[in-house]
């Protein structure tokens, strides 16, 4: 589960990590945190307004419970340190980079993906925008920016393009889609203004 | 260009404890700002993760402070006091820091991306580890901060990064905080608090230069944590600026930075506070330019010329002899923009 080589979900999970570690020289943990060897934690994540009891490794990401034990695979690994923003989630309607967050720190926390945007077949003006101004090519960064972009939106960090590309320096594009990027951005925010829709 | 020699593999096991009282978090002995420990504290967690993810470290153990430490934000006629869990965003956006203590804001804002920023913990951000390539590679085993006694693969290797000012012959390593610079530069002070009880410390003194234990990097003991950061009345209303060179526009540590604060009066420099950042192996004030303005005429040849004092004492290490010239240029610049010059 927490290899990128890895291709099943929670099924090949302890053959990846292999067995549990020993631990016993170390006293028994008091909390929330079970027994004293390294093993699996019971909890609940809240995602895209549904709640999951799910058993986790401590060293899961909220990323890699969302890709392989949800099947969420919108939220995208880039990097996998925090630096390329594929991976952009909304909490609590701010904007994280998932591959940071381990996922049994945020139980109860309200948490959204890209797969929680769209109403049916009713996209989120940034979605639509996204379309109308070609803001992408392969689509890797997409999902991570188009999360990012509702939160710089939602922030008021989007009165120009010179303060979007500011805003969204956390999100990375190797095909190079930022200026239709940022239009699209532009376009939802300006729409935003208006009034046309609650969205945001 | 220097290889990469770790190749990826998975974090290393550990017990997370998720402690519901802070007294319980303290009991367990996690032990912040050195890297051979058995147990290590995680509270915002976008260093740690990192850390984490490159087995950099490795503990056994890790205790989670999420929801046990004050994020609140108060100013009153003493200090400006910052619960230690406030996130990085919270504070840049606090409107008492951006109309009395600006610099930190600046600083904040010129960090990491926004995504970061609202997780991360301003205490999180002050002992966050260096990013020297060496030692956030484990391919290289040479690195007296991961492997007390085994040498530094910067000194004679690749050192563009790295510390012209406060280096020994363990660690050249630059501290990577820019709002470490900036609370250095405004007096501050961390509350900290662990098994002995509670207790203050001038933040730039508790940084530790690397000397012969670069290893260890904070005057932190067992189970201490950092309750509280404060900063004095006497720093606010300062005419502040915080300059950061980087080889990117954004979302990029600095090559050099500077955190000026000029205590101006009509035309007069009644104090200054000078810091840099990038340059040195723990957040680093210039006294010798501070005194060269202070009670100085406030005009851009005093600081222009109080500038040409912050390269004394500075020192490259084969790669890294344009951070000296640069540095007194982005402290010139920073003094300009303070002292209303651009």
């Amino acid at each position: 589960m927490m290899c990128d080589q890895s291709k099943t979900g929670s099924a090949g999970q302890n053959a990846v990590l292999g067995p549990s570690v020993q631990s016993s020289c170390l006293p028994p943990s008091k909390g929330r945190s079970g027994v004293a060897e390294a093993s699996l934690l019971e909890v609940v994540l809240r995602i895209n307004r549904g709640d999951h009891r799910l058993s986790i490794d401590p060293r899961a990401t909220l990323l890699d419970v969302l890709r392989e034990k949800l099947n969420l695979t919108g939220s995208k690994k880039g990097c996998g340190l925090g630096q390329c923003g594929a991976c952009t989630i909304l909490m609590d309607g701010n904007r994280f980079k998932s591959c940071l967050l381990l996922a049994a720190l945020v139980e109860r926390r309200d948490i959204m993906t890209i797969e929680g945007l769209a109403d049916g077949d009713r996209l989120h003006p940034l979605q639509s925008a996204f379309i109308e101004r070609d803001a992408f090519q392969c689509g890797y960064c997409t999902s991570g920016q188009i999360m990012s972009g509702i939160a710089c939106i939602a922030e008021g960090h989007a009165g120009s393009a010179e303060e979007i590309r500011v805003w969204m320096s956390g999100n990375l594009c190797r095909c190079g889609a930022y200026d239709n990027i940022v239009a699209a951005i532009q376009d939802a925010a300006g729409k935003k203004e208006a009034g046309c829709d609650g969205a945001f | 260009m220097r290889p990469a020699r770790k190749k990826r593999v998975a974090m290393g096991p550990f017990d997370l404890h998720r402690p519901t009282d802070l007294n319980e978090a303290i009991s367990l002995n996690a032990h912040s700002g050195r890297t051979d420990v058995l147990s290590a504290f995680i509270a915002g967690g976008t260093d740690m993760v990192q850390l984490l993810q490159e087995n950099v470290l490795q503990p056994r153990r890790l205790v989670s402070l999420c929801g046990l430490l004050d994020e609140g934000i108060h100013m009153d006629a003493h200090e400006l006091r910052l619960g230690a869990a406030a996130t990085m965003a919270n504070v840049a956006a606090h409107p008492d820091v951006l109309l009395h203590y600006s610099l930190i804001a600046e600083a904040i804002l010129n960090s990491a991306s926004p995504q970061v920023r609202n997780q991360a913990t301003i205490a999180g951000n002050l002992l966050q580890r260096t990013r020297c390539p060496y030692f956030r590679d484990v391919g290289y085993e040479v690195c007296n901060k991961r492997n007390p006694g085994s040498g530094c693969a910067a000194i004679g290797g690749e050192n563009r990064w790295h510390a012209i000012l406060g280096a020994s012959e363990s660690c050249i390593a630059v501290h990577a905080s820019d709002l470490a610079v900036a609370l250095v530069a405004l007096d501050a002070s961390v509350s900290l608090l662990g098994p002995k009880g509670q207790r203050h410390v001038n933040l730039g003194e508790m940084y530790h230069l690397p000397g012969d234990t670069p290893h260890i990097e904070a005057d932190l003991k067992p189970g201490e944590i950092i309750t509280a950061i404060t900063v004095p009345r006497y720093a606010a209303g300062l005419q502040c600026s915080y300059i950061k060179v980087r080889d990117r526009a954004s979302f990029e540590f600095a090559v050099v930075s500077a955190a000026v604060a000029l205590d101006i009066k009509g035309r007069q420099i009644r104090d200054a506070r000078i810091a840099v950042g990038g340059v040195a192996t723990r957040p680093w004030r210039l006294p010798q330019v501070e005194a060269k303005l202070k009670a100085a005429h406030l005009d851009i040849n005093a600081l222009d010329a109080a500038a040409e004092a912050a390269t004394q004492g500075a020192r490259g290490q084969g790669h890294n002899e344009y951070k000296i010239e640069l540095m007194k240029r982005a402290v010139r610049r920073a003094l300009e923009t303070a002292g209303g010059f651009r």
